[in-house]
């Protein structure tokens, strides 16, 4: 018991941030049902530039889709998260990619792989765009405590990738409960953390060879609490919160500077380029809107300054992350397209968080805010669809019609937007990527567990079947738990 | 009288629920009575009182309230605020005499968070330490602590960890010879009190208080309840209680699963959280079915949910042991009497029969799944009011900018 009441010491230095993002992505193609005309393998969309600053590609994904035979999973009840919920219907998964959702498939494969859904539910594969996986891993030990650079407050130029432990012993159990794509971030020491990981969950060598092919970068900002509380402590700036605010403008105004002189060389490259500054490279990635931004902001006033802060300098925050009071401003997020990533019941464990309620993402979906759940934590990212169930219920109970479509939403699509992948993951219609997850019954009954896991079309995880089951190379030679409750 | 609740001095009958006595088997279309604050009657076929208060229970389940065995309820509002927090004294590590009763704050709004959720008694443990000092048991509802206590001191509490080895010098061997050699000052102090009175005894190695609140420990009045997570601690903590004969509950115990035989028949009780599943090198080999594979050795078996402000998620917890492979009475057993017996209130607390406590949760259905509404809260028999600073947060929000 004492293990997890060390928790909220971690919550106080790793918090969690939010982000934004410059651009909505398109939107995703609209699906029929039934087999669609042999879809496209998956093609991995080059990588958005980087960076207009330099022109070598910096740190590139080399993420492959693991090859797996096609799959027909049938006889389910198939959530979509488009708004449809089909009691005994089919998937098909061929080459990573989705290519029928319905009760009537035809150009099945011969060589498919036929699952019996008898009772199992298939939903898209959870995203959660709020993860220290890999940055703070087990066994939690300074050696693996990799998440806040901290050592001052603006540090854009980090980046969470270059601090990602593939092999993590956590993320196995994520798999496990039916994550297949994480946004790894820097926590919230700082004022500006570092840039995120958006990755593929699947077990890897290296963290290259999870990232998402094409995703963006994610800027991660925080505000409130934490960042003044690590430096004023120090005796250091920013210890207040308009501390906090001149820090995030002073970085901006140098970032205004910098994007200025690249790109005037960019269109008129004569003599030697600006000299490459990483921190300034960042922020004028978001301020020309080729990276997101987001914000781990709790309380209503403080989002309210950040959405200012956006405006003065012209960028969109993509979200704020654990908006634990967002509920009190939905009005304000639905005006600037700003997303929520919020908790389902987490409070108290800081003054800012005192506010938090069951009952925040119904409110905010009410208040036509788009909603993501996020865990933050290695627990909860094990259950979120039990974190999708506890906010749908909170909200229906108090009388908020929340439909089980929206919830699942909160823990695929609308998590796929934050990232700015919901036309690539996040439903389940033909074209999409094949991430999707069997459940043993209902998603929203916490007797429920993932039995099937597929990533891009591949069996990453299987309930019954040990051979399906991966490990990390921390767990080798340990008291192995024989079956598969890990 | 209870803040936050509904007075009613005559007596309550819940009609018609399915009704889960967890001291025996559930009872379809029953009825409970409460009376001045005590169950007068369960059953199938039993006589409602003229002018009590009738509860229409059809279609719900009646279930005693659940009893988390884990936490710090009243002892701290806001984890980051220090000012707080009071569940531990950080400049002794043998804090026996140390009860964290005087320090439960009754107007702390987690308890009424917690209460509306269908969770109605919890343990107060202190939280730092070799010897921590000594936990209480507390309902959730009150106006002072005396009307709160259930039972104080209800374990002592220590701890073998990682945490704790510095405690020795940085070995868990040392941190173990310091735990008995207290133990054995314990046992001399009480033996040769008038010795020390006259200053005609060697060094202790701890406050006579402290020495002195360990009596009822090696007497085995009052159980050692030690939070301890690795198979190795574990089994120091087996050894130790065999060689004081006390009566030991193990809590945390996450790896307690590869010895289940060996500690149902040591006859000692575990309190385990289900969800604990994150390996650290305190418990490499943690994972979500402990709680079922005690149960299964035939150990008996508390749950817990140790996060303070989510105590509510106690039915989370139960669920998900369930879905580990705990057989779902077991589960229920495990929140209610299975922790009552444990802290010994069970003559009082944990199930529905006559004489008991009047704790009664209703629900719409099974407790443990997230789609269950809390319909009616009875602590002590008086209805508890559904609300706490988050309704309210709630109602002030749910339309729009408030008017403040």
């Amino acid at each position: 018991m004492n293990r997890r009441a060390l928790l909220p010491l971690l919550f106080l230095c790793t918090g969690c941030a939010g982000g934004s993002r410059g651009t909505a992505p398109p939107p995703a193609p609209a699906t029929a049902q039934g087999p669609a005309p042999s879809p496209p393998p998956p093609t991995p969309q080059p990588a958005a530039r980087e960076s207009t600053s330099g022109d070598r590609p910096q740190y590139p994904s080399t993420y492959t889709r693991h090859p797996y035979p096609p799959v027909l999973i049938s006889n389910a009840t198939i959530m979509t998260a488009t708004g449809l919920e089909l009691p005994h219907a089919s998937i098909l998964i061929t080459n990573g990619r989705i290519v029928a959702v319905g009760s009537d498939i035809g150009g099945v494969p011969p060589d498919v792989v036929r699952v019996d859904g008898t009772g199992r539910y298939v939903t898209p594969g959870i995203i959660d765009v709020h993860s220290h996986l890999g940055v703070y891993a087990a066994p939690n030990t300074d050696a693996e405590s990799d998440g806040n650079e901290s050592t001052g407050p603006v540090m854009a130029e980090v980046w969470a990738e270059h601090s990602f432990w593939p092999q993590d012993p956590q993320i196995p159990l994520a798999i496990a409960g039916g994550v297949t794509v994480i946004e790894a971030l820097p926590g919230s020491a700082d004022l500006i953390g570092g840039r995120s990981a958006v990755l593929k969950l699947v077990p890897a060598r290296t963290v290259q060879a999870m990232k998402f092919p094409g995703a963006r970068y994610d800027l991660k900002m925080a505000c409130g609490e934490n960042p003044k509380r690590v430096y004023g402590r120090r005796g250091q700036f920013p210890s207040t919160r308009m501390g906090n605010m001149a820090g995030y403008r002073g970085a901006f105004i140098q970032a205004e500077t910098y994007r200025r002189r690249w790109d005037k060389w960019n269109q008129d490259p004569k003599g030697d380029p600006p000299e490459r500054n990483l921190r300034l490279e960042t922020l004028a990635e978001v301020l020309r809107g080729d990276m997101y931004a987001l914000v781990h902001c709790y309380r209503a006033d403080d989002m309210a300054q950040m959405l200012d802060l956006a405006r003065e300098f012209g960028f969109k925050f993509r979200a704020f992350h654990h908006a634990v009071e967002a509920y009190k401003i939905p009005d304000l997020l639905a005006a600037a397209g700003t997303g929520a990533v919020v908790w389902s019941d987490w409070y108290g464990f800081k003054e800012e968080a005192m506010d938090g309620i069951e009952q925040n993402a119904a409110l905010l979906e009410q208040g036509h805010v788009r909603v993501a759940l996020h865990s933050d934590d290695p627990g909860v990212i094990q259950r979120l669809n039990q974190e999708a169930a506890k906010a749908m219920f909170a909200g229906q109970r108090a009388g908020i019609p929340i439909t089980r479509d929206q919830a699942l939403r909160w823990i695929t699509a609308n998590a796929a937007w934050m990232i700015g992948l919901d036309s690539i993951v996040g439903t389940l219609e033909p074209g999409k990527m094949a991430d999707v997850v069997v459940w043993s019954g209902d998603p929203f009954s916490v007797y429920t567990k993932a039995v099937q896991v597929y990533n891009d079309g591949w069996l990453v995880y299987d309930r019954t079947d040990p051979a399906h089951q991966p490990r990390s190379d921390f767990e080798l030679g340990q008291e192995a738990p024989p079956g598969n409750d890990r | 009288m209870i803040p936050g609740a509904i007075v009613l001095a005559q007596a309550i009958a819940i009609v018609g629920g399915t009704v889960f006595p967890v001291s025996g088997p559930k009872l379809e279309h029953a009825t409970v009575v409460i009376q001045n604050g005590k169950i007068t009657a369960v059953g199938t076929s039993v006589s409602i009182p003229a002018g009590a208060v009738r509860i229409d229970a059809s279609g719900a389940w009646v279930t005693p309230g659940l009893i988390d065995g884990a936490g710090a309820m009243g002892l701290t509002e806001i984890d980051a605020v220090p000012g707080t927090d009071d569940a531990g004294v950080r400049n002794d590590t043998i804090a026996a005499a140390f009860n964290v009763a005087e320090a439960i704050n009754p107007a702390s709004t987690l308890i009424p968070i917690t209460r509306i959720a269908g969770i109605t008694t919890a343990l107060a443990v202190p939280d730092s330490g070799l010897i921590r000092g000594q936990a209480v048991l507390i309902d959730l509802a009150g106006p002072t602590i005396e009307t709160m206590l259930v039972k104080s001191p209800a374990a002592m509490v220590a701890e073998l960890s990682e945490r704790t080895k510095d405690e020795g010098g940085g070995s868990r061997a040392a941190s173990a010879a310091r735990l008995r050699r207290v133990l054995d000052d314990a046992r001399e102090f009480g033996r040769r009190r008038p010795d020390w009175s006259r200053a005609q005894i060697q060094p202790l190695s701890a406050q006579a208080a402290d020495l002195d609140a360990l009596g009822p420990v090696l007497r085995g009045t009052l159980p050692l309840m030690i939070i301890t997570n690795r198979r190795s601690d574990i089994e120091t903590a087996l050894r130790i209680a065999r060689e004081y004969r006390l009566k030991l509950i193990l809590a945390g115990a996450a790896e307690a699963w590869q010895i289940a035989p060996e500690i149902a028949s040591a006859g000692v009780p575990v309190l385990v959280e289900p969800l604990d599943n994150l390996p650290s090198y305190d418990a490499l080999s943690v994972r979500q079915a402990n709680a079922a594979l005690l149960a299964k050795a035939g150990v008996r078996l508390g749950l817990l949910e140790t996060d303070t402000h989510n105590s509510r998620n106690l039915r989370q917890e139960a669920g998900n042991a369930v879905a580990a492979g705990l057989p779902w009475d077991a589960a229920l057993r495990a929140v209610t009497l299975g922790p009552a017996e444990i802290f010994g209130v069970a003559d009082r607390y944990g199930s529905l029969s006559s004489g008991k406590v009047a704790n009664v949760v209703v629900w719409s259905g099974d407790p443990f799944e997230f789609g269950t509404a809390v319909r009616h809260v009875f602590i002590r028999g008086q209805e508890i009011r559904l609300e706490s600073r988050q309704t309210e947060l709630l109602e002030r929000y749910r339309r729009g900018a408030p008017s403040y």
